[in-house]
């Protein structure tokens, strides 16, 4: 007979195998799907997962696809572990290349050392902007922060369609929806010939160093860990709530907005309509399959990633419908979500009595 | 003895050589990088059907649905010219620079980019299809058919291709109907069918009985055979979704331009081009015309067709004056390529501006 206790306090050990379990079940149902779409589950798992990081050019691409992953996820756990649900990293993230699209179209044609670093801090100004807005309202007018951010997200998108399709326009380009490309002053170096893979990846190897030090290291960690149990006790404690909630959201949008810099002035070095492939929202999963801590972000990043470039060779050697990638994501958050039931309960197998 | 060798040498090369051309013919491999999926029932799904034509020809295809315009387009670029593949057609505009970027990098693959204009290494080519000479035949079709004089017209992207497509739409309906206004509304988009359905309807509202797209979903077709107004179909033969209200449609008919240039390829014949074709190359086709336009009506869109294929008529000849009455074309001249091809300003009776 099989028996299911609540337990006394959340397994800890539990807390960091779901993930591994939710990844392992995503496996196995993948496998199972191509199986009924008429596919060699192993082949087509071998395709989706090894064949496109086995040689040194895929495994840069890789970490160019996990960097903003990480470095937005990074930003959205200060958020998510005290409670503030911003779900517009990708508006953060758009209003971001936006503001720092804008720098360096004004140094068109420019060369200096100096024009990169102001570009950067364009698109970390950019983001917290961005991410204030439901931060102020929150805070000062109790409305709810999912619902405002969310919106943003469709608020920016519309303003960079308006400037890349007018007063930002390359005036050579036949009116096409795009600007023109950037001086290469105003571009992340790259780190090897003949690869894409940019300066940019240090700049989520430091949101990751930061993060560990003021999750556990700070008094505002701390302030954090206590609002995300119990927003009651922080109360009770005195903790200033409003000032931590823009902080968390300023931080957060920061880190979109410098993922949006390294899009637009790393591999694609011009602002157009599509910048990014929904990385602000596909973060959200990469945060909660890493538990919201950075050591396991950077794991998560990248095996979101993957999921991303498998698609690709998958329909490209095997005709497997790209969209699949898709579904991956899609099957590792509900796989998460729904074992994190185990942190809470156990499965107890009783003999029956006789 | 000595001739023997001889003969038998030549023969020998003649025969190596018709075993290499073939080897050669069969295993070129061409891909296709799209950007939607392929069953959207409009632009992808045409470019599919063209590499449909190419496997037809007993060529080896590949293809990669959904890659967005983003830093993605690069890397699937790369691993498609990195994986044998002989030849590749980039079918959206906004991979133009990635596609000028790889080439740099494969000048042993060719690249043929749909619809842009930037040819920057001798391994790209581009292509696009003269979609305003179906518009003059639909523009003569709705002028006909419209009671209320009122036509509308969904547009995605204010830039020359759309705008050419307004006015080549625009000047033939005044031709047969000198009343007609045309409304636009502006969705920004290319494939969106909510936001298309939301176009369609503000149309119909402000009194459109006649709407035509230039964005690539069914929506419209749809909402318009709900409301009792005429329409016509977008890149592929939509009939199907919308029998009273779809009139006609005009179908981009990519197969036998990417069997050409593949075989091209394969014999080794391929060169740099930027191809423009139009109703008399094939590669604009127009569908069958609906039961319900009248037959004399019928007959005059053949003949149009026709004279179109032929280039006895242009869709834009003179005279052709833009809204505020300056003469953009003068009397018994036909615009050139380079002003169509730069074309952003309204012919008189389009309503409206063009967004800045």
């Amino acid at each position: 007979m099989i028996k299911i206790v609540k337990r006394d306090q959340p397994s800890r050990a539990i807390f960091f195998f779901t993930p591994v379990l939710a990844i392992f079940l995503t496996l196995v149902a993948g496998g199972l799907i191509f199986f009924i779409l008429g596919f060699k589950p192993f082949e087509a798992l071998k395709f989706f997962f090894i064949v496109p990081i086995a040689d040194k050019y895929g495994f840069s691409e890789l970490l160019l696809k996990a960097t903003p992953l990480c470095l937005i996820a990074i930003g959205l756990s200060f958020c998510f572990k005290s409670n503030n649900w911003n779900i517009g990293a990708e508006g953060q993230l758009t209003f971001g290349a936006i503001v720092s699209g804008g720098v360096a179209l004004l140094f068109y044609e420019q060369e200096g050392f100096y024009i990169l670093p102001i570009v950067i801090l364009a698109g970390a100004i950019g983001g917290m902007l961005y991410a204030s807005i439901p931060a102020i309202l929150k805070t000062y007018f109790n409305t709810n922060e999912i619902l405002v951010s969310l919106m943003l997200v469709y608020v920016s998108k519309l303003i960079l369609d308006y400037l890349v399709v007018g007063p930002w326009s390359n005036p050579e380009g036949f009116n096409f929806p795009e600007t023109r490309q950037f001086s290469d002053s105003a571009k992340l170096p790259l780190l090897f010939e003949g690869l894409r893979i940019h300066a940019g990846i240090f700049l989520a190897l430091a949101a990751v160093v930061i993060s560990w030090f003021v999750f556990y290291k700070t008094y505002l960690g701390f302030q954090m860990k206590v609002s995300g149990f119990s927003l009651k006790t922080a109360k009770y404690a005195g903790y200033k709530g409003k000032k931590m909630i823009i902080l968390v959201f300023l931080i957060s949008g920061a880190c979109a907005g410098l993922a949006g810099v390294g899009e637009i002035t790393g591999p694609i070095g011009q602002l157009h309509r599509e910048i990014s492939p929904d990385y602000g929202f596909t973060a959200i999963i990469v945060a909660f399959l890493g538990r919201l801590h950075p050591v396991g972000i950077i794991f998560a990043s990248l095996v979101v990633a993957i999921t991303y470039l498998g698609a690709e060779t998958a329909q490209i050697f095997m005709q497997i419908p790209k969209y699949t990638g898709q579904v991956f994501q899609g099957m590792i958050l509900f796989f998460l979500l729904a074992s994190d039931y185990l942190l809470f309960f156990k499965i107890k197998f009783i003999g029956s009595k006789k | 003895m000595h001739k023997f060798f001889i003969r038998s040498f030549v023969s020998s090369l003649v025969l190596l050589f018709t075993f290499t051309v073939a080897a050669i013919a069969k295993d070129v491999k061409a891909a296709f990088v799209y950007i939607g999926p392929t069953g959207d029932h409009g632009w992808t799904y045409q470019h599919d059907v063209g590499r449909k034509a190419v496997e037809a020809a007993g060529f080896k295809t590949t293809y990669v649905e959904g890659v967005p315009e983003s830093a993605d387009a690069e890397r699937v670029l790369r691993q498609l010219a990195n994986s044998g593949h002989d030849v590749i057609f980039t079918t959206s505009f906004g991979y133009m620079n990635p596609t000028n970027k790889v080439a740099k990098e494969f000048p042993n693959v060719k690249f043929e980019h749909a619809t842009g204009y930037k040819r920057e290494h001798p391994n790209v080519s581009t292509y696009a299809a003269r979609f305003y000479e179906g518009r003059t035949i639909l523009g003569t079709i709705a002028g006909t058919m419209t009671k209320s004089n009122v036509i509308g017209y969904v547009a995605s992207f204010p830039i020359p291709e759309v705008i050419r497509g307004i006015n080549s739409f625009t000047l033939a309906a005044q031709k047969v109907n000198p009343n007609i206004k045309t409304k636009i509304v502006w969705a920004f988009t290319w494939y969106d069918p909510g936001k298309e359905a939301e176009a369609a309807k503000a149309l119909i509202d402000q009194g459109a009985d006649v709407i035509a797209q230039h964005t690539d979903s069914t929506a419209i077709v749809q909402i318009a055979e709900k409301a009792g107004v005429y329409a016509f179909g977008q890149a592929s033969d939509m009939d199907k979704f919308a029998p009273k209200a779809v009139l006609t449609s005009v179908e981009n008919n990519w197969g036998p331009y990417y069997v050409d240039r593949v075989k091209a390829v394969a014999n080794g014949t391929w060169s740099q081009k930027d191809t423009w074709h139009g109703i008399g190359d094939g590669m604009v086709v127009i569908s069958d015309l609906d039961s319900q336009m009248p037959a004399d009506l019928r007959s005059k869109v053949k003949k149009l067709q026709a004279d179109l294929a032929s280039g006895k008529v242009h869709s834009f000849t003179g005279p052709i004056y833009d809204q505020k009455g300056n003469l953009m074309v003068a009397e018994g001249k036909t615009a050139d390529d380079g002003m169509l091809a730069g074309m952003m300003t309204y012919v008189k009776g389009v309503e409206g501006d063009i967004p800045k």
